[in-house]
């Protein structure tokens, strides 16, 4: 049997392994097995790089918009400062609390991280740079990232800790409420696509701006902003994050974790909001499309990293919501407002009122 | 057959799954060889800052968390039911277009019930 590893062409860095590991006299299967192996490991090497980046880059937005310095020490304006925090982390001891629940308690960071990584099986990084392009690509996103309520409810539970309870299940009902909002704006779009794979949804925006999606279709705008908004509260990011409000809840769901524990949550919190505004790039803004003096990935990453401060600046000048405004905001405002949108967006497709 | 050629892409989601879980387990193994062990009683309680705990967490919980699970699990099926929809639209046309208005109609008709009822109001 051939497991072929489709539309992969991360070249030639990613042939030259595969040649070598044919050259080893190996099966096809172990190659392939092999090849998907350090494929992850890639992927899970740049999603470091690209945390501890987000991680020092909101420390210096939100310094600078209090009128502070941030992290000056380690190097450059301390870009190195991150890094020697993960080193710190791993290094500190694992204070677990006696009456655990020892099964729970150690799985529930893995599975939250798990839930961030396994959505870049399909994130289309650039042309022809996509691990595997399957054909409900976007609805496979919307479903693995929902694991990540699991996983906190998991934290919350097996911490044992009235503080961790509560941040566990007001993550629950917040991201549960949330889903629904941003599922249907992405609908919307996949109304104009007619596909559910993010190849199909970047290549049916090929061009300049005015094909992207937030431009092209009528409303696409407002789909985009109830995207945004819901995809702020998914990733437990500042007007919505109830779940951990430190004022409140000490630290919510993580209080009990420490060291690389807790440095699993803090990682797969910022792969989520990478994610997000990744998804985001994808259905709204393009993708990889752009002028062509920049190579695709680098569109990508731009356009990723240009949402990405858009949610940094959020989380930084707004307050936080109270825990009835979040709920009654979600029910009572963005739901009927997406599913108004997709219906019109419907009856703009049926018209043909779009180019 | 690209039924058959399309699932085998799937294979990637399974090795991600094991690549994921090897690479957290393994950053956990590393930090048992560097880190210190020490843990004694006051360390390993519950953290309610610096109160000692009164009883179990693992309580009763206030169930309005339980009636919005419920909301969304209907509106997650409805969700479930948008998806082939929105895919398939461009060939079914009017039909399919007033048959989902319809539905979405009798779903929210249940929603403004709930709210109507003072469900969605959070005490």
């Amino acid at each position: 049997m051939i497991w072929p590893i489709a539309t992969l062409e991360l070249a030639p860095l990613f042939s030259w392994l595969r040649g070598l590991l044919v050259d080893l006299g190996l099966s096809e299967v172990w190659v392939t097995s092999i090849s998907y192996l350090a494929l992850g490991a890639i992927i899970f090497g740049v999603l470091a790089l690209l945390a501890l980046f987000l991680v020092w880059w909101e420390r210096k937005i939100a310094a600078h918009i209090q009128q502070r310095f941030g992290p000056m020490r380690h190097g450059w304006h301390g870009w190195y400062q991150t890094l020697m925090d993960a080193l710190k982390l791993l290094q500190k001891e694992d204070v677990v609390i006696e009456s655990r629940d020892k099964v729970v308690f150690f799985w529930a960071p893995v599975l939250c991280f798990m839930a961030a990584f396994l959505a870049y099986v399909v994130m289309p990084w650039g042309e022809n740079l996509i691990v595997a392009d399957l054909n409900i690509g976007i609805l496979y996103i919307m479903a693995i990232t929902t694991f990540t309520v699991i996983s906190l409810v998991m934290a919350g539970w097996g911490s044992n800790n009235k503080y961790a309870l509560l941040g566990g299940m007001r993550s629950a009902a917040q991201v549960v409420s949330y889903e629904i909002p941003m599922v249907v704006s992405v609908l919307t779009i996949i109304v104009f696509v007619g596909s559910l794979s993010m190849v199909d949804i970047v290549k049916a925006q090929s061009g300049l701006m005015f094909n992207w999606f937030i431009f092209k279709v009528p409303f696409g705008p407002i789909a985009f902003i109830t995207y945004i908004i819901a995809a702020t509260a998914e990733a437990n990011r500042t007007p919505f994050d109830i779940p951990e409000a430190e004022q409140e809840l000490v630290a919510g769901y993580n209080v009990e974790y420490s060291g690389m524990k807790f440095a699993m949550f803090f990682l797969a919190e910022f792969i989520n909001l990478f994610t997000v505004s990744a998804v985001a790039t994808t259905l709204f803004l393009g993708g990889w499309n752009g002028w062509e003096f920049i190579p695709s990935w680098g569109w990508f990453l731009i356009k990723t990293l240009g949402v990405v401060l858009l949610l940094m600046l959020f989380r930084w000048t707004y307050p936080r919501l109270r825990v009835d405004q979040l709920m009654e905001f979600a029910w009572k405002f963005l739901i009927p407002l997406t599913f108004a949108n997709l219906i019109l967006g419907g009856i703009i497709k049926y018209l043909g009122w779009h180019w | 057959m690209e039924g058959a050629v399309g699932m085998t892409e799937y294979l990637s989601v399974a090795f991600f799954i094991i690549a994921g879980t090897g690479i957290v387990l393994f950053t956990f193994f590393l930090a048992r060889l560097i880190r210190p062990h020490n843990p004694y009683k006051e360390k390993s309680m519950p953290y309610e800052c610096a109160e000692d705990p009164v009883g179990d967490s693992w309580i009763k919980f206030n169930n309005r968390f339980y009636i919005f699970a419920l909301m969304f699990v209907i509106f997650d099926v409805e969700v479930v039911f948008l998806f082939p929809w929105a895919v398939a639209f461009g060939e079914l046309g009017l039909f399919a277009l007033v048959e989902m208005v319809i539905f979405i109609l009798i779903l929210f008709f249940g929603l403004f019930y709930a709210w109507k009822k003072g469900v969605l109001k959070w005490v």
